[in-house]
């Protein structure tokens, strides 16, 4: 863990944020511009497949909604984690640690299963322009979800063996600050992704 | 967590060497990072250089045969690829390093061991961006690197797959080391040091990793995609199953115009503060230069299209990006004037430095108005991608960047050498970058106006280019010539014993307060700021004319007084701990690069570099996760 | 004055910047085959009419500029045993301002006619036009002339005084159409047809080139437009559509010529995508120049050489020698199939039959 050091005295002269807060706030402020880069090439290339399968053909809206519904609802208990610890209440942060990563871990599940369905309906990365865009959209906020689930862990690990003290609550907050913003990127995505072609599924 | 040391093998205990080879490796101070940083910057700046004088060999003949097409196209696009992510980029980076944390009155930067990480990431993605040379022919395509010419279809060699990784583990350390920048200017500026009293060059250098940190992103997206079309065979660009060449060329440009201005605001900060020293004036305009500056980082998001003008976007949009591309001269404008109302008036002296931040000027107007020609679509339809181009840049990036850095090298040389640059060798390298650079680029201009294309290998006789482009090689051997004499001076320098004062330039701002080269922890006392050029004005003061007048000696107001020099206590002072981490990491992470690279002509092999690289990566990443912040206890 | 102190050559700097200025001047109207400064019809012109206003705009801001910089260096020099130090100036707001305004008006004098310009080449006159379909390729050019049911390779006839409107796109990678003395470049894309139009005011031949780089050959991409009176164009034309002259050769057939090159008459819909098709999955062929009315042509491999029976013969013999890197050279059965080898007599029979293929 990098340097923890206490706001200067003179405010004027510093954003009074501790040095890793601010990091973490330019860094996902950086990963915005990535995911940014990705959704406008799957947007540049919606409907452009030159053969199938195309979207409506493999997507299960209700089933993408409870997964992402699962998603947003670790991003509560990500809250209750770190309101645990800022009270010092270490047996609530661990509960809430292994619940928002379980519930992450929920979500990748459901990203594997949904992943290896539309294989088996013949839609993989290569397959068309839908595939290579789909994929790798959904595939990196999945690598995202799977660090974030990776830090949750390590978090609780170290709970458990009462490494971590409660004084330490930037800690969980710089992963919760992360995991939020996990999850806000997922919504746009299910929007860009699925939602927008909900209208052809129902019709 | 300080315990967690404990389970670690023997041989990975905290390192705690300061002296030899050794002590580089895992050093964590930012002014030995920024000497890496500048000697490995320089290094590829050699590199690139023997590439371009290659070139200019070849082309100094019509008809030439000195290289074979594929080896000349390896050469162009390597060239650029070197001097801007491996000399130009880096070199900036050095100064960021060696100055940033001086001018703000701090002790190191926000993450010294995230910063140890971003050096060693830089130098073994340059490692690997070059590795194409040894394995099979680098990458070819031109940097621009234009799909769908970069796919494996037509590109089947693996050239390309070194730029992929190449320029992503680039990316990894630029944007470490700019999140890193952005941290250690808003958050560790000294008491007082408000960010209108905040040194030019710090101001850039902040502009700089915010540019950084929004536009390596979008060319990570876009060389992750032509990655995964190559590797896995994916269709981004592959025009057969309907991949848009021109997302390529968007995504790129929208990164690579930022780039433009993260290679020259850097050597602008420099300009700015090298010319108020020599001037004995503060900078003109201070508000203005560092709004323009501003001005400039937003604005460069949003004229890329300007390199696109011939693919066909349509009237509007070229007409749009036209209107945008004239506005962005405005503030270069700006600058250019404050940097003469600087001059004027003032007790200017020739130093070396002096005279790169005045060729930087006079050059960069030539580049300036020459970039005002190919902002008109019309117009630039006949300059596109000809020598007209090429002339354009080098007085941006070579008269301007490189003249600018070449300011900062001979500036800050003796601050962090504690040596004195022979002054005759700097001015006769001086004259020959001058004279040389004028004389290679200078002819370009006509050569692309009299239909020369860019990146042709070879031209025959009867398109009247020859007497052009034998002057141009010879102004570029010119060049070569002046980097020896540069070269010559640094090495004789550096062996002689430290001669160079705190001050030797009668400097305005912290750095120049505490000696030459700093100590460790530079300032004993972290100082507290009243004004902007704050330690100028511990040394001078305003008579009734409005004329500085020198504060006597030995008063209250001495600078080695105020900043706490005088005092021999060091204890308390916090330095952070050495570590082997970053370099494991990074070590891990180049080799990993290299293994995905080499999948495609030796898949075995890559596949257990890359296995090899991922576990010392994890092992790095682990050890560094559980080593304390601070020194061994 | 600092200028006597520092025995400034000045006589010397004036008369050699003279002769400089001189040199150039007398440069900047040359016959070069690919010079911007000699258009030869109107979209050139325009464009390097631009390029005049930005250039003497940007002439006089450079010696505004550069002046006052050369002036401040000397003027304000630090002299020997100077005591007083500076008078400290912070800035000058109204100063900013001006320097902000004028500089932007100056470019307002840039903008009008760039923008005006623009959208005056947006689109062809009006009226009758002839209209040409060119397909770039790895390293040579393809031009259709959809109306007439012509196809050809790397010479682009047209009649003088008639807007000529193309349209533009590649088949592998991007190339850029460009012919100095006609018209700026617009690239050539796959995926994308890019349109665009220019005319010839007079008869004569001109160089074009392939402006973005598209691989190993990209310096030798070269084409020729030959801009004829209506009556000569017209004639071609008709020569272009007259049934092939001879029968095709026997070496023709059995050294796989036919696999990429066509010479039956124009090429059927279609055929140029199956050989790019072929080639993308790894089949030895690419798309070739049709070579129906061959020597109707003046050059060969892309403009690079004259035609002529030696020309032709060192071209078939080696391709790879005379342009490196070229498709046939790397991919045809000819140099790299024992059984489809060239002996020099089936070279002779090659030249002979292409040289007839009038």
């Amino acid at each position: 863990m990098a340097t923890a050091s206490a706001p200067a005295a003179h405010p004027e002269t510093t954003t009074g944020l501790d040095h890793r807060k601010l990091l973490m706030w330019a860094f996902l402020g950086s990963d915005c511009l990535f995911f940014g880069s990705l959704v406008a090439t799957y947007l540049l290339y919606h409907g452009k497949s030159l053969t199938g399968p195309y979207p409506y053909e493999v997507f299960n809206i209700p089933y993408t909604s409870v997964s992402a519904f699962v998603l947003l609802m670790s991003s509560l208990t990500m809250v209750l984690a770190l309101a645990a610890i800022q009270r010092g209440d270490m047996r609530g942060l661990k509960i809430w640690l292994l619940a928002t990563a379980l519930l992450g871990s929920v979500f990748l599940g459901g990203q594997y299963f949904e992943f290896t369905t539309f294989v088996e309906h013949g839609l993989t990365i290569k397959s068309n322009l839908f595939g290579s865009t789909f994929f790798t959209l959904t595939g990196f906020h999945g690598l995202h979800v799977t660090v974030g689930v990776i830090i949750l862990l390590s978090f609780w690990v170290q709970a458990l063996r009462s490494k971590i003290k409660p004084e330490q609550h930037l800690n969980i907050e710089l992963a919760g600050l992360y995991w939020h913003f996990v999850d806000v990127v997922w919504i746009v995505i299910f929007t860009v992704v699925y939602l927008v072609e909900a209208p052809n599924i129902i019709t | 967590m300080a315990t967690a040391t404990g389970a670690l093998p023997r041989f990975l205990h905290r390192p705690t060497t300061y002296n030899g080879i050794w002590s580089w490796v895992v050093t964590v101070d930012h002014k030995r990072i920024g000497v890496l940083y500048g000697a490995s910057a320089l290094i590829f700046f050699l590199l690139g250089g023997v590439e371009a004088l290659t070139i200019r060999t070849q082309l100094m003949r019509p008809g030439s045969t000195a290289v074979s097409p594929d080896v000349f196209s390896q050469l162009f696009t390597m060239h650029a690829l070197t001097m801007i992510f491996l000399a130009i980029m880096p070199l900036g980076v050095a100064f960021f390093n060696l100055v940033v944390p001086l001018q703000i009155g701090a002790r190191d930067v926000a993450f010294p061991r995230l910063n140890a990480l971003s050096y060693w990431v830089f130098l073994f993605g340059g490692v690997l961006l070059n590795a194409g040379w040894v394995f099979g022919g680098a990458a070819g395509d031109g940097w621009f690197a234009y799909a769908p010419i970069t796919t494996s279809t037509f590109s089947p060699g693996p050239g390309m797959n070194f730029y992929v990784l190449g320029l992503l583990t680039l990316g990894v350390s630029s944007v470490a080391g700019a999140l890193n920048f952005v941290v250690t200017i808003l958050n560790m500026r000294a008491p007082g040091m408000t960010l209108m009293r905040m040194p030019v060059f710090t101001w850039m250098a902040l502009v700089t990793s915010f540019l950084l940190i929004t536009a390596m992103p979008v060319i990570t997206i876009a060389l992750i995609e032509l990655g995964f079309d190559r590797f896995l065979g994916t269709n981004f660009f592959n025009s057969a199953a309907g991949g848009d060449p021109i997302l390529w060329q968007h995504l790129f440009w929208v990164f690579g115009h930022p780039e433009v201005y993260i290679l020259i605001l850097p050597a602008m900060g420099i300009v700015s503060e090298v010319l108020p020293t020599f001037s004995k004036k503060p900078l003109f305009g201070y508000p203005f230069v560092v709004f323009s500056g501003l001005f400039i980082g937003v604005m460069g998001w949003g004229v890329w299209s300007h390199h696109m003008f011939t693919v066909g976007l349509g009237a509007v949009a070229n007409a749009t990006f036209a209107i945008t591309t004239m506005l962005i001269a405005v503030p270069t404008g700006v600058k250019i004037f404050n940097w003469l109302g600087t001059l004027w008036g003032g007790s200017l002296e020739f130093k070396t430095p002096m005279l790169f931040a005045v060729g930087f000027i006079a050059l960069f107007i030539i580049g300036g108005l020459s970039g005002v020609s190919h902002a008109s679509p019309p117009s630039d339809a006949q300059q596109q991608d000809t020598y007209y181009i090429v002339a354009h840049i080098h007085y941006v990036l070579f008269g301007g960047a490189i003249f600018g850095l070449f300011a900062g090298i001979y500036y800050w040389f003796p601050k962090f050498s504690g040596r004195m640059l022979n002054e005759g060798l700097g001015k006769l390298h001086f004259a020959l970058m001058f004279f040389g650079m004028n004389v290679a680029f200078g002819p370009m201009h006509w050569l692309g106006l009299d239909g020369m294309p860019r990146r042709i290998y070879t031209y025959d006789t009867a398109m009247g280019w020859d007497f052009w482009n034998l002057v141009s090689s010879l102004g570029a051997y010119a060049l070569g010539i002046g980097t020896l004499v540069f070269i010559w001076n640094t090495v004789a320098t550096l062996r002689k014993p430290h001669d160079a004062p705190a001050d030797p330039w009668d400097g305005r701002t912290l750095e120049w307060a505490i000696p030459s080269p700093p100590p460790i922890y530079n300032f004993r006392e972290i100082p507290h700021v009243h004004a902007r050029d704050d330690f100028w004005h511990q040394k001078y003061t305003e008579g009734a004319d409005g004329r500085a007048v020198p504060v006597p000696r030995g008063g209250a107001h001495q600078p080695a007084a105020q900043y706490g020099q005088g005092h021999e206590d060091t204890h308390g002072i916090h330095i952070p701990g050495l570590s082997y981490f970053p370099f494991i990491t990074a070590l891990g992470l180049g080799t990993a690069g290299a293994g995905i690279a080499l999948q495609q002509t030796a898949s075995l092999a890559g596949v257990i570099v890359m296995a090899v690289g991922l576990l010392v990566l994890f092992f790095g990443a682990y050890g560094w996760a559980f080593e304390p912040a601070g020194p061994e206890e | 004055m600092v200028v006597h102190s520092l025995r400034i050559p000045w006589r010397l700097i004036i008369l050699a910047s003279l002769m400089l200025v001189t040199v150039l001047w007398s440069g900047c109207y040359p016959s070069n085959p690919q010079s911007t400064f000699d258009p030869a019809g109107r979209i050139a012109r325009e464009q390097l009419t631009l390029f005049q206003i930005i250039f003497w705009t940007a002439a006089f801001v450079f010696v505004v500029v550069e002046g006052a910089l050369i002036y401040a260096v000397f003027r304000f020099r630090k002299k020997a045993g100077q005591q007083p130090l500076p008078k400290q100036t912070h800035g000058n707001t109204p100063l900013e301002v001006t320097w902000t305004i004028i500089p932007a008006l100056i470019l307002v004098v840039i903008a009008v006619p760039t923008i005006t310009t623009i959208f005056a080449q947006a689109d062809a006159p009006e009226g009758e036009v002839v209209r040409v379909k060119a397909v770039a390729h790895q390293w040579w050019w393809e031009f259709n002339y959809p109306e007439v049911g012509v196809t050809t390779a790397n010479e682009l006839h047209i009649p003088i005084n008639k807007p000529i409107t193309l349209q533009l796109t590649s088949q592998d990678v991007i190339h850029s159409f460009w012919i100095p003395k006609l018209a700026g470049k617009t690239d050539m894309i796959p995926t994308r047809t890019n349109a665009m139009w220019f005319e010839a005011e007079e008869p004569g031949l001109f160089y074009g080139q392939c402006a973005e780089f598209c691989g190993t050959a990209h310096a030798l991409m070269r084409f020729r437009v030959i801009a004829q009176s209506q009556a000569e164009f017209d004639a071609w034309v008709a020569a272009q559509q007259a049934p092939p002259a001879a029968p095709m050769a026997r070496e023709f057939g059995l050294k796989g010529c036919t696999v990429c090159h066509t010479v039956n008459g124009p090429d059927a819909e279609g055929v140029q995508e199956r050989r790019m098709d072929g080639f993308r999955q790894g089949q030895p062929q690419f798309p070739a120049p049709n070579l129906t009315h061959f020597a109707t042509r003046d050059t060969l491999a892309a403009g690079l050489l004259e035609r002529s029976d030696d020309n032709l013969r060192r071209w078939i013999q080696d391709p790879g020698e005379v342009k490196p890197g070229n498709r046939m050279g790397e991919l045809a059965g000819a140099y790299h199939n024992a059984n489809q080898s060239l002996s020099d007599a089936d070279v002779a029979a090659l030249v002979a039959y292409l040289q007839s293929l009038k």
